[in-house]
Formats: C-alpha cells, sequence, structure tokens
C-alpha cells in the first residue's frame, strides 16, 4: 500500500503562476514597444482628416481619432516614451533610495536622524502634486517629467534598505568581515548592498505599476512629452472630449494603461513570492 | 494500557524532495509505551522520520511507507483536519528551542491552557487548575504568578519547561522531542531530559527522543536507533552502548570530550570507512 | 610573557542613553600559547567579556594590555592590532557572508592588506583544516556545519594572529562534528605560536581543551582552575 501523503498540483496551474503572467505581459509590452515601427500599420502621426473618428474596423484596428490617426499604431508608439520614462524613474530612485537608506541603517546616530526626517518629509509630499509642480518649474518634457516623479519615489526605497541594513547591522557576518579588516565604502557596497538588492528590485517592480500610472497622468494633464507625439495619458485626455459617442479614442490607450500597470503589478507580487522565504507556502 | 500497544509501526519509510532525492531511505521501526532514542548527525533524516510522526512535513516533501501506522491509525492517508484530532491530543511534540516556539505575544497561561480548548470541553475555572496542575508538575514555581508571564520573561530552561507543560496537558500517549536540550546551556540540559524521563515514566508514555549526543540520551532511553544519511544502521539496547559494534555507534559513544581525554585526540567518523558498510 | 593583562576592567552595553553594567571588576592573565577557558551559563558576561578583547565593545573601563601594549578604552582596534586578534564565531551558519563565495570572504581581507600569493595562502589554509580544495567557489549554503566552521577557522588564522578568540565554537554543532573541530584547533594550537581564549557552556569542552580557565557567575569570576 503506497499512499502519498503530498498533494501536488497540475502542471498548469504551476505554469500560470503570478510571475509568469506578469513576466509573460511584461516581455509582451516591451517587445511590442520595441518593434512598434514594424508592427503599426499606419504613421502614428499622420493626420486623415477624412477618416477622423472611425470605429474599429478592419483596417484600423482599434479605430481612429479626432484627426484621423491610427489608434492601433499609436498605441504601440505610445509605449515606447511610458517604457523609457519609468526606466528613467527606477534608475534615478533606486540608487538614491539605497544610498540614503544603507548610510542611515549603517552609520546610525545623527546621520540617520537627519537622513530619515528627509525622507519622511519627502514621503509626506503628495506625489502627483509636486511632479506637477516641480515640470511646470522645469518645463514639460520626458526627462523632466521622469525627474519629477523620481524627486517623490526614493522615500519608499530608503526606508525599506534602512529597516533591512539595522537588522543585519550586528549579523555575525558583518563582525567578521569587521575584524578582518573590512570596512567603509567595501563594506556598505561589497558586503550589504547585495542582501538588501533583492528586495528593493522587488519594490522596484511593484512601484512601476503606480509610476506608469503617475507618467499617465501627467501626460493627462499635458505635462509629459508634447503633441503630436503618441503618449497614453495625452491619448486619454485628447480622448475624453468626445469620450460619450466615440468611447474608444479614450478606452484605447486607457486599457493599455490599465494591462501596463497590471503587468507589473503582477511581476512585482511574483517576484516577492519567488525571493521572499516568508511568503513561502 | 498495557506495554504491549503499539504505538508507532512503520515499515519502508521513505521521505523523499519532489525530484527524486531520497532523505529517509526505507527505515522500520516501531515502539510501545517505551523511551526510545532516536540518534544521528545533522542531514541523518532523524527529524524528517519525527515529523512525519506529526504530519508536519513540508508540503513539497514525499513521504511513502509500506505501512505507517500511529496508534492503530492509518496516518499516512489523513488530511490536515484528521491529523489536528489527533496532534495535541495522543501524539505531542517538544521542539528545540523554545525562543521560537512559544508565541511571545501571549501570556504562558493562555498557551498552555490552548490544547484544552482545542481538544477537551470543561469549564474555564476546571481549564485553570489544570493548567496550574501541569505548571507545577513540570517543576516551575508559583504557577499562579507565572500564568500571568510572557514567553520573554523566561530563561531557556523555564521555556522548555513551559513547552513540555503544553506537549503534556492532554495527557498523550506519545511524546516526541526534537532536540529538546540542544538550545538550553550543560547545566540546564540533564535536568530538563530528567523531568521528561521522570513525567513520561509515571504516566506510562512512549517517548521519543531525538537527539545528535548520544551519552547524554542513553541514560534516559531503553533503547537507542542510529541513523546515518536516511538509513537506520544500528538498533542496540541503552545498557549495551560501551560495547557497540557498529563503528558508527562507538564514535558517537565516545567522541564527547572530558577531563580524562585531556592531551589525546578524540574518536572521530572515518566517513569513508563508513560508507563502505552501508 | 603574558599575552593579556585584565585588570579590574567593568564591560557595559549601551542601551539607548543608559549603560548596562554586565561585567564587573574583572582580573585576568593569559599566557603567550595557552588555552584559556572561560566557562559559566548564558547571561554570565562571558561573552561580553570577550568582544571588549575582540575590539568589538569599546565600552569598558580598567586597564587592559594585549601583546604588552596597553589598550585605551572608547577605541575600536585598527591596523596591527586589528590583523592580530582574530575569532572564530559561534554559528557557523551566520558567520558567513551568504552571497559570498568561500573565495571572496577569504582573499578579501588579504587583499586588503597587499598580500601577495593570496591563491597559495587559501590553499595551504584549505590543507591545514582538512578541506578538499575545490570546495573554494561554492557558496557557504552548499557546506555542512562543520564544514562552515572549518571556513571560519582558516580565515581567522589566514591573518596570522597571535590571539585566537573562540566564541563557543562547537554548540551550535553535532557530537561528532565537534571532535573534529576540537582536534582541529588542537593541531594548530600545536603547530602554531597561538594563544587561543575559548568561550563555552559547556564544562566539559573546557576541561579538555584548556590549560588554565576561569568560571563566571553574574558578571564576576567564581572559580579559576589550572590545568597543569
Amino acid at each position: 500500500m503506497i499512499i502519498s501523503q503530498t498533494w501536488r498540483g497540475l502542471p498548469l496551474r504551476q505554469l500560470f503562476n503570478t510571475f509568469n503572467i506578469g513576466l509573460l505581459l511584461v516581455v509582451l509590452l516591451v517587445v511590442l514597444a520595441l518593434l512598434a515601427p514594424y508592427i503599426s500599420t499606419f504613421d502614428p502621426n499622420v493626420q486623415n482628416i477624412q477618416d477622423r473618428l472611425l470605429a474599429p474596423n478592419a483596417q484600423h484596428w482599434f479605430g481612429t481619432d479626432r484627426f484621423g490617426r491610427d489608434l492601433f499604431s499609436r498605441v504601440l508608439h505610445g509605449a515606447r516614451p511610458t517604457l523609457l520614462l519609468v526606466s528613467l524613474v527606477i534608475l534615478l530612485t533606486v540608487p538614491i533610495g539605497l544610498t540614503v537608506g544603507i548610510c542611515a541603517g549603517y552609520f546610525g546616530g545623527w546621520v540617520e536622524r537627519i537622513l530619515m526626517r528627509l525622507t519622511d518629509i519627502v514621503m509626506s509630499l503628495p506625489s502627483l502634486v509636486i511632479a506637477l509642480a516641480l515640470v511646470s518649474i522645469l518645463g514639460p518634457g520626458l526627462m523632466n517629467g521622469a525627474l519629477a516623479l523620481a524627486f517623490t519615489s526614493w522615500p519608499s526605497f530608503a526606508r525599506q534598505a534602512r529597516t533591512e541594513t539595522l537588522s543585519i547591522r550586528r549579523s555575525d557576518y558583518l563582525t567578521a568581515a569587521k575584524m578582518q579588516g573590512v570596512s567603509g565604502w567595501r563594506l556598505i557596497f561589497g558586503h550589504i548592498l547585495p542582501l538588501i538588492l533583492p528586495s528593493a528590485i522587488v519594490r522596484a517592480a511593484l512601484n512601476l505599476g503606480g509610476i506608469i500610472l503617475s507618467a499617465a497622468g501627467l501626460g493627462f494633464l499635458g505635462m509629459g512629452i508634447q503633441p503630436p507625439a503618441a503618449e497614453w495619458g495625452s491619448m486619454v485626455a485628447s480622448g475624453s472630449r468626445v469620450i460619450f459617442d466615440q468611447w474608444w479614442v479614450a478606452a484605447v490607450p486607457g486599457v493599455a494603461i490599465l494591462l501596463a500597470s497590471l503587468a507589473f503589478n503582477l511581476l512585482g507580487d511574483g517576484l516577492r513570492d519567488k525571493m521572499d522565504p516568508r511568503h513561502d507556502k | 494500557m498495557t506495554n504491549n500497544t503499539s504505538l508507532v509501526d512503520v515499515r519502508g519509510l521513505r521521505i523523499g524532495l519532489d525530484d527524486g532525492t531520497e532523505l529517509v531511505k526505507g527505515i522500520d521501526f516501531s515502539m510501545g509505551h517505551e523511551r526510545v532514542a532516536l540518534v544521528g548527525e545533522s542531514g541523518s533524516g532523524k527529524s524528517l522520520t519525527a515529523r512525519s510522526l506529526m504530519g508536519l512535513l513540508a508540503d513539497s516533501l514525499v513521504v511513502e511507507a509500506d505501512h505507517f501506522q500511529l496508534l492503530g491509525h492509518p496516518v499516512l492517508s489523513y488530511r490536515q483536519s484528521q491529523w489536528n484530532r489527533l496532534r495535541g491530543q495522543q501524539v505531542s511534540m517538544v521542539l528545540q528551542d523554545p525562543k521560537y516556539a512559544l508565541n511571545p505575544t501571549q501570556n504562558i497561561g493562555r498557551q498552555v491552557a490552548e490544547p484544552l480548548v482545542l481538544h477537551q470541553s470543561m469549564s474555564s475555572k476546571a481549564r485553570l487548575e489544570k493548567v496550574e496542575y501541569m505548571l507545577d508538575a513540570v517543576g516551575l514555581a508559583n504557577p499562579a504568578k507565572l500564568r500571568k508571564m510572557y514567553p520573554h520573561q523566561l530563561s531557556g530552561g523555564m521555556g522548555q519547561r513551559v513547552m513540555l507543560a503544553i506537549a503534556l496537558i492532554n495527557d498523550p500517549q506519545l511524546l516526541i522531542a526534537d532536540e529538546p536540550t540542544s538550545a538550553l546551556d550543560h547545566a540546564v540540559r540533564d535536568q530538563v531530559l530528567a523531568l521528561i524521563h521522570s513525567l513520561v515514566e509515571e504516566r506510562n508514555m512512549g517517548l521519543l527522543l531525538i537527539s545528535h549526543d548520544l551519552q547524554q540520551v542513553a541514560d534516559y532511553c531503553e533503547r537507542v536507533m542510529v541513523m546515518y544519511q536516511g538509513i537506520l544502521i544500528d538498533h542496540l539496547p541503552a545498557e549495551a552502548l560501551p560495547n557497540a559494534t557498529h563503528p558508527y555507534t562507538q564514535t558517537l559513544w565516545s567522541c564527547r570530550p572530558n577531563i580524562t581525554k585531556r592531551g589525546q585526540p578524540l574518536p572521530t567518523l572515518d566517513r569513508q570507512h563508513l560508507e563502505t558498510l552501508k | 610573557m603574558n599575552q593579556l593583562e585584565v585588570n579590574n576592567v567593568s564591560v557595559s552595553h549601551a542601551q539607548g542613553l543608559q549603560r548596562n553594567t554586565v561585567v564587573h571588576n574583572v582580573d585576568l592573565s593569559v599566557q603567550a600559547g595557552e588555552c584559556f577557558g572561560l566557562v559559566g551559563p548564558s547571561g554570565c558576561g562571558k561573552s561580553s567579556l570577550l568582544w571588549v578583547l575582540a575590539g568589538l565593545n569599546p565600552y569598558w573601563e580598567g586597564d587592559i594590555s594585549l601583546f604588552g601594549q596597553p589598550l585605551e578604552s572608547g577605541k575600536v582596534f585598527t591596523g596591527e592590532l586589528r590583523r592580530r586578534v582574530q575569532m572564530v564565531f559561534q554559528d557557523p551558519y551566520a558567520s558567513l557572508h551568504p552571497k559570498h563565495r568561500l573565495r571572496r570572504t577569504l582573499a578579501e581581507p588579504l587583499k586588503l592588506l597587499g598580500l601577495q600569493d593570496i591563491d597559495d595562502r587559501l590553499s595551504e589554509g584549505f590543507k591545514q583544516v582538512g578541506l578538499a580544495e575545490n570546495m573554494i567557489d561554492r557558496y557557504p549554503h552548499q557546506l555542512s556545519g562543520g564544514q562552515r566552521q572549518r571556513v571560519a577557522i582558516i580565515r581567522a588564522l589566514l591573518l596570522e594572529p597571535k590571539l585566537l578568540l573562540l566564541d563557543e565554537p562547537t554548540s551550535a554543532l553535532d557530537m561528532s562534528v565537534q571532535a573534529e573541530i576540537l582536534n582541529l584547533l588542537n593541531d594548530l594550537k600545536a603547530s602554531r605560536d597561538l594563544t587561543m581564549i575559548m568561550v563555552s557552556h559547556d564544562p566539559d569542552v573546557i576541561d579538555y581543551m584548556c590549560d588554565h580557565a576561569v568560571t563566571m557567575k553574574a558578571g564576576r569570576i567564581d572559580q579559576e582552575k589550572y590545568y597543569r
């Protein structure tokens, strides 16, 4: 009599977990953005007033907008500035957040107090409002939008890095490294950073969804990339004028924002389950 | 209850990972109302074996056996809900480190009473009396006061006594103790083992004591089973230990340092030779 | 010559703004080449005293002289002194960096000292503690507890310390592995000019290993014992 005590899940169930679905969607998004000029059926910026506000049909799969531009091509091209902006924000925030957090946790005392109060102050600022203020000072554009969003999104990385640094500061392996003469920046970047990085990556993936929404928000308010370039937020804004009669003009970029944000959230959730043993089942 | 009743009867127990790696490679053993030690190094599979007797193995492990009976129940096919009726009532377990095994946010009284709440219906007054009786039985002074204390206020030895009170409060038939003293100070280890021994004997229970220190547990058990890399390689009465013939058992028995062995190297395992014996 | 002289030393821990004294007015002397034992139950202050001698806790008062040089309270060890005092920690699972290969853990301090022939030193070290050399590119989680403790011993010895501190080096290990590590430590003590201070809660280990030991109780020295 041989009986197995374990319950083994179906292979399909293991294949379609959060991580894989998120990864698939993100990869799809990146590939579509990279190949946008080859896939798109029309030039995204060519206006054709005769074909304005067409409903989805065989020629224009997602319909056309107020200037007769093909929405399918514009949504594809719109993925490019969004992904670019999001990557810029992450490249700016993760290093700043980690440096502030690790220094606060490692040095303690006055350094910690000053850095963490600064973090608290920035954290208490309403991020989109501050981003709008910054963009209106700096002038609208991709780079300025990224700077503005980065300014308010580094504190969560700093807080997490500080907490984790505190928890490993007294560990035996760091003490041993200190006894062996390893100190200063070598200890911080060579020994502490590799332990903090995985959870920072998870947090970055989780934050990406929110940053996509903020980027779209900036675009919607006309503070992102300037027309006529395709950008999801500004596409929703222009579509909102005709939303009751030609709903697809706003809905198509809206769905694109939703899917992109969802993709990164799923990926982040999946990454967390993979990397964090506390979420292990 | 007589001593002949079989508490555990296992034949061909195999525990392995999903990918086919075997950690416990088909062991047979049975025990009644007696005290048995399961000894081996870390990685020998002794803790996995003990946990399989509590239904506490991780889902990723695969357990198979030709025959697996616990107190007469065919537990290998049991679901968690069926295990829950058995665990804490008829079989219970004491873990290695009371620091991690006790809930830091609940007071001692509540944690000791929990098995009673789960498995028996009694008035809260009777429950309280039983808790204080149990705390007294495990040698803790002033149970009425201790009941209201929290785990961080206890020393390691006291914490392990509380764990013992929790394990024994439902008068189980079998107690499994997984390295119950290795997180404790040397001076307290013998006290806790002696306490387990006397409580188990008093109640005529079965005890499965798991350890890596053969000399220490030998005094408290009648039989010793020795595990090495997932196999039961030796099985002998405790009195026969000084004359053990298996080289692994011999080394485990004699490797403990003491003052008489000063200046001479301690016996160590010849692992290559052991591979040939397997 | 006395390697270590401790006179009337008290040790405290910083708890927020307060200091909590855990070792009171201790006197010790440890001779060169000796294995010195500190025994006692947990919380008796033996580890706190060891951390002071390791240069990891600067909050102490009294007089300590190490290798004939007086130490200054409130200062961390640097330079030559830092190199000459090394420690093996209790838990071999926690004392090696989980994301570094053994080669990096072992070679980094030697590189910082500007030493040459690092690879030769590492393979010599592996030979001395009885580990296979091909393990050097593994991560700590790929080793057993006994193997990790051997690596921790190599790490300490590679800096050629004069004083080796052992903080319960075998209490997290199996009894059979403990025997192997204790034998190794005895061999190393005989083959090198090494002074060792060993902390343990197990009197049997101290009895077996040490030439001279003190028992501590509630932060004070309770008994002193010479074995030869």
